[in-house]
């Protein structure tokens, strides 16, 4: 592995990847806590519908996705402020619409296949400098966004009673939903559509199983996705297989054994 | 000065009007109870007070201000128990420390931990600081949610069915608590319950309301047959104010 480090393109699909695992492992802490699981999925369909706007433009397609995503964000949490309905039903709906739209774009490009695939399933090996900057953008913003995280962890545990406390609990979901639809987006070229909402969910969800305390989630669900994207990145190399597919194993693995204390526990008491 | 000043509040959600031309005044360090049969806007009535909703029609007053420029640390709000997420982690130390930040903390530090344990302290509930959310009872709950109030040292305090889960003994500490806590502090309170008994014994006065103001006054005013009948139709409670004195006597 170190020998690869020294390998330019090995070099920033490390930092690439440890980036967007930083981002999306902080975001997903909220994400799993509230329930949102399906919304990583939605963002990601969304980004799809944004790629592929930006093929059929002839644009650099993140330039495209970013507002697409962004909008479509926004959307889903304006609808669900203004119905009954499911969060679940609204994240469906605009998923569905943005892949639809995005197959209708692919569709009016004849040479489509091959850039879109690489959207598809993630590309890591061929991030290019200017992606680096551009996500190193976005994990500063999330840097700067950090002293907001215990309001928002304070909405998460109990929306009605942070709003009774003054706190913009609704500025803070558009926000939110503004900064989750960006790093969707930046990670779309790293991990690929198909799997990034295993980047939100599963190294947070690992993370709960272990913490008793949302800030220590917090810091377990960084930890756990930093570390599976060194190790996937390690054992892709080495095996010569997809980088973004071998790091969402990793991170089921971490999961998995994150599962056996509370089952050992529960197990032990029975006994 | 008027703890709160309702006057011909209406309230509409979507269609439906939850609350209808009510007024009332609640001077400053009374006790009164909110009673209604379900669906009757009782919680409602409380999120118009802490600014959660805005009247469709009327104006409301909280400590001589619009619900929402009220100072967030002048109000003590409990919320029903029921609607906690247990599935969050947490220990009750942190919740109580929200009462005081309006924020969840990252790091404790020892002044929150001093400060949440004198809370739990009061509401005897010391033993549980460590204990996690999850783990807790619905009156273990109830209590935490009482620390976190009372630890802001709030003017008002507004309380959304507090007793529920609580047992008869912890019942009677809880009640004699929030009485000690009002004499000494000169706090208002607002309690929406269901039972009938704890408002004729706790109560300053009492407010009726099944979306409209029933009867509000002294328990035995306010309770009165004709305002159960109002408020509940013909599946009205069996006990009236006299039958639950009768049955104190007893």
């Amino acid at each position: 592995m170190l020998d690869a480090l020294t390998l330019p393109f090995m070099q920033r699909a490390l930092v690439a990847g440890l980036m967007v695992a930083f981002l999306a492992s902080y975001y997903g802490v909220f994400v799993v806590q509230r329930g949102l699981g399906f919304l990583g999925n939605g963002l990601a369909h969304a980004a799809f519908g944004g790629v592929a706007l930006g093929l059929l433009l002839n644009q650099e397609p993140l330039w495209i996705a970013v507002p697409f995503t962004v909008l479509v964000s926004v959307a889903i949490i304006w609808v669900r402020h203004r119905t009954t309905l499911a969060t679940d039903t609204v994240i469906g709906v605009f998923f569905a619409v943005s892949m639809a739209a995005g197959i209708i774009f692919l569709s009016l490009k004849k040479d489509y296949t091959a850039d879109a695939f690489s959207y598809l399933f993630g590309s890591i090996l061929a991030i290019t400098t200017t992606d680096l900057w551009v996500t190193g953008g976005v994990v500063v913003l999330a840097l700067l966004v950090q002293p907001l995280w215990g309001r928002w962890a304070y909405a998460t545990f109990d929306r009605e009673l942070a709003l009774s406390d003054r706190v913009p609990v609704i500025f803070d979901e558009y926000l939110l939903a503004v900064l989750m639809a960006v790093t969707v987006v930046v990670a779309v070229k790293v991990v690929g559509i198909v799997l990034i909402s295993a980047f939100l969910v599963i190294p947070a969800a690992a993370a709960r199983m272990l913490a008793g305390r949302f800030a220590t989630m917090t810091r377990l669900s960084v930890l756990f996705g930093m570390t599976s994207t060194c190790a996937g990145l390690a054992v892709s190399y080495w095996l010569d297989l997809p980088s973004g597919a071998v790091i969402v194993l990793i991170q089921a693995a971490i999961f998995l054994l994150a599962l056996l204390p509370p089952l050992l526990s529960k197990l032990s008491h029975r006994a | 000065m008027h703890a709160v000043h309702v006057h011909q509040l209406s309230l509409f959600l979507g269609e439906s009007e939850a609350l209808a031309d009510i007024s009332c005044c609640i001077q400053e360090g009374e006790f009164v109870a909110v009673l209604g049969p379900n669906g009757a806007g009782k919680s409602t009535f409380l999120k118009v007070l802490l600014g959660l909703l805005e009247p469709s029609r009327g104006s409301v007053r909280v400590l001589d201000r619009p619900p929402r420029q009220v100072e967030p640390q002048w109000i003590g709000y409990v919320p029903q128990a029921k609607t906690l997420d247990r599935g969050f982690p947490a220990i009750a130390t942190e919740l109580v420390v929200t009462g005081l930040h309006r924020s969840w903390v990252r790091r404790l530090r020892d002044s929150d931990r001093e400060a949440a344990l004198a809370a739990l302290t009061l509401v005897g509930a010391a033993h549980l600081a460590e204990r996690p959310l999850g783990s807790l009872s619905g009156g273990e709950l109830q209590r935490i949610y009482l620390a976190r109030a009372l630890a802001r040292k709030p003017r008002l305090i507004l309380l959304d069915e507090p007793a529920t889960g609580i047992d008869a003994v912890g019942e009677t500490d809880f009640y004699r608590l929030l009485d000690h806590y009002r004499l000494a502090n000169k706090a208002t309170i607002l309690m929406v319950t269901h039972d009938w008994e704890v408002a004729s014994h706790h109560a300053c006065r009492v407010m009726v309301l099944n979306h409209r103001l029933i009867g509000f006054g002294e328990p035995g005013e306010a309770m009165c047959e004709e305002c159960l009948r109002n408020a509940y139709g013909p599946n009205k409670p069996s006990a009236g104010i006299a039958d639950l004195r009768e049955r104190r006597r007893a």
